[in-house]
């Protein structure tokens, strides 16, 4: 169906508008429904998601999570896989954050522009604050694998968050 | 039926516009998503599992300054009737209310006290809510982070040192804060402008929604804008920009309202008027009419065209004329043919009450 406003592009919005005690509807392009109001589809607010989770299925080049490990584990926790993740957009477990970290991680950036935590940090009642030996430890080895791996996008903020630390 | 006078205010406190900039903005509503550790999310949990998760969070909550008094309402033992209800008063998802195509969730409960709430078994085993009248996000936040801190040390939540608070989808995680704003913005619509304005807000990480928020409709120029993102800013940053936009947005409505009184004073008032005679007058209002006139009014009130109406009243008809509401006040059915009659009605007694008021 063609938009009944500008009667060029194709109508994807149906607008119902009220006038009087009448309902019309109109059929509209995303163009001129937005110049009524109407905000973007939800697809495409959703875009980076929606891309990302189609891409996981598709994507055989070399830093696709499908090519990786993670595309063929199963989530201890939950028995998920990324293949569940894929179909249904989201995770079974909290496990299932570590378990397919590295692919969260790329989608995470895409998805909020950042991997990291920076807001309000939780300790569980009757945990210990968190160590920071510890956590100093396990970022010196996630940094090493970063190197490992290549990755020098992530390896530089593990250093960064590690001098921050120390 | 479900009995709304358990709650103190009917969870609608919101509606008496006695907050910041009540003109044009209904409401300011912080959810924060939370999961408790050692249960599977949603997608992957069994029926024990979600009564599981229902118990748990009702013992946490005994006991709590923010919940401790809460009103408890099982979605799952409602009728469609009850549960759309609650979701008008935008206690509960379109979801967790089953009314977004699915059935309702084994579990779904909303817990609600005064401003806040929490719905239990929704996407994420927990969307802890903080609602408060105007554009006052500090005051929004200080409620739900309360809740979040009581019910934090009564419950152990999922957490990850660099994802933050986790959450069943991933738009959701890190701080899992949704802070919205209500507002009300037909100068814009009225002037065009409108489609420029939501395209800026776009570009700057935000999101804008219908009355009923993720995928609903655009009703009587009621938009709710709210951060996009949720992870690699802290609470604080999140609230202020969004804030800061939303201050922009107030501001060029303004200048919209004072350009149509300006440029086209005859026109605005004509429509106002208009607007204010029919609901004043009409024998019979469709939902979608009643919120339409309700936008022309609001918009003759804040621009000093109509007096002697004030927003707590528009905000009472605003809320009490939608579908489930008028059904419930008369013990009919949805879809009873009455309904139409029944909202002019509603709408009239509140507008001749208002005019002996004012006098």
């Amino acid at each position: 169906m063609i938009c009944q406003q500008c009667e060029e592009r194709e109508a994807v919005v149906l607008l119902k508008k009220v006038e009087g005690g009448d309902v019309r509807v109109l059929h509209l392009c995303e163009k001129c429904a937005a110049e009524r109001g109407v905000p973007e589809s939800e697809e495409s607010a959703k875009t980076p998601l929606g891309a990302f989770l189609a891409a996981m299925g598709t994507d055989t080049t070399a830093d696709s999570p499908l090519s990786s490990g993670a595309a063929l584990a199963e989530c201890p926790g939950c028995g998920a896989t990324l293949q569940d993740f894929r179909r249904t957009g989201r995770l079974g477990c909290a496990t299932c954050w570590t378990t397919f970290e590295g692919p969260l991680r790329g989608l995470t950036r895409r998805v909020h522009g950042a991997t990291r935590h920076v807001g309000e940090f939780y300790v569980r009642p009757g945990a210990e604050p968190p160590d920071q030996a510890a956590q100093a430890r396990r970022m010196r080895e996630q940094l090493s694998a970063a190197v490992a791996e290549e990755n020098f996008e992530r390896a530089a903020e593990l250093r960064d968050r590690l001098r921050a630390l120390e | 039926m479900i009995d709304l006078t358990l709650l103190a205010d009917g969870g609608i406190g919101w509606i008496d516009a006695s907050g910041p900039a009540s003109a044009l903005v209904l409401s300011t509503r912080i959810r924060l998503a939370r999961n408790l550790a050692g249960w599977p999310f949603a997608t992957r949990n069994s029926s024990a599992d979600r009564e599981g998760i229902a118990d748990a969070v009702s013992q946490a909550v005994a006991g709590t300054d923010a919940l401790g008094r809460a009103a408890t309402f099982r979605l799952d033992r409602l009728d469609v009737r009850d549960r759309r209800l609650l979701h008008e008063r935008h206690l509960v998802s379109k979801e967790l209310a089953g009314l977004g195509g699915d059935p309702v969730p084994v579990g779904a409960a909303l817990l609600v006290q005064d401003r806040v709430g929490a719905m239990v078994n929704e996407e994420d085993h927990l969307r802890l809510q903080g609602v408060v009248s105007g554009f006052a996000l500090e005051a929004a936040y200080a409620e739900v982070d309360r809740l979040d801190s009581e019910l934090g040390q009564r419950l152990a939540f999922a957490f990850h040192p660099e994802f933050g608070y986790l959450s069943a989808c991933p738009t959701n995680v890190g701080t899992g804060l949704r802070a919205s704003v209500l507002i009300h913005l037909p100068g814009l619509v009225l002037t065009k402008e409108i489609s420029k304005v939501l395209q800026g807000l776009a570009q700057v990480g935000l999101a804008v929604r219908g009355l009923y928020g993720e995928g609903s409709e655009v009703v009587g120029n009621f938009f709710q804008l709210s951060n996009q993102t949720t992870l690699g800013k802290s609470e604080r940053d999140l609230l202020d920009h969004l804030g800061k936009m939303v201050r922009e947005v107030m501001t060029y409505e303004e200048e919209a309202r004072a350009v149509l009184l300006r440029d086209a004073r005859a026109v605005i008032e004509d429509k106002v008027w208009r607007a204010y005679g029919l609901l004043r007058h009409a024998r019979a209002l469709s939902y979608e009419e009643a919120m339409n006139l309700l936008s022309g009014v609001r918009l003759g009130v804040g621009l000093q065209v109509i007096p002697g109406v004030g927003f707590y009243a528009l905000n009472k008809m605003l809320v009490h004329t939608q579908p489930a509401h008028l059904a419930a006040a008369h013990g009919v059915a949805l879809d009873d043919p009455s309904l139409a009659v029944r909202r002019s009605e509603f709408v009239r007694t509140l507008l001749e009450d208002e005019g002996r008021r004012a006098g």
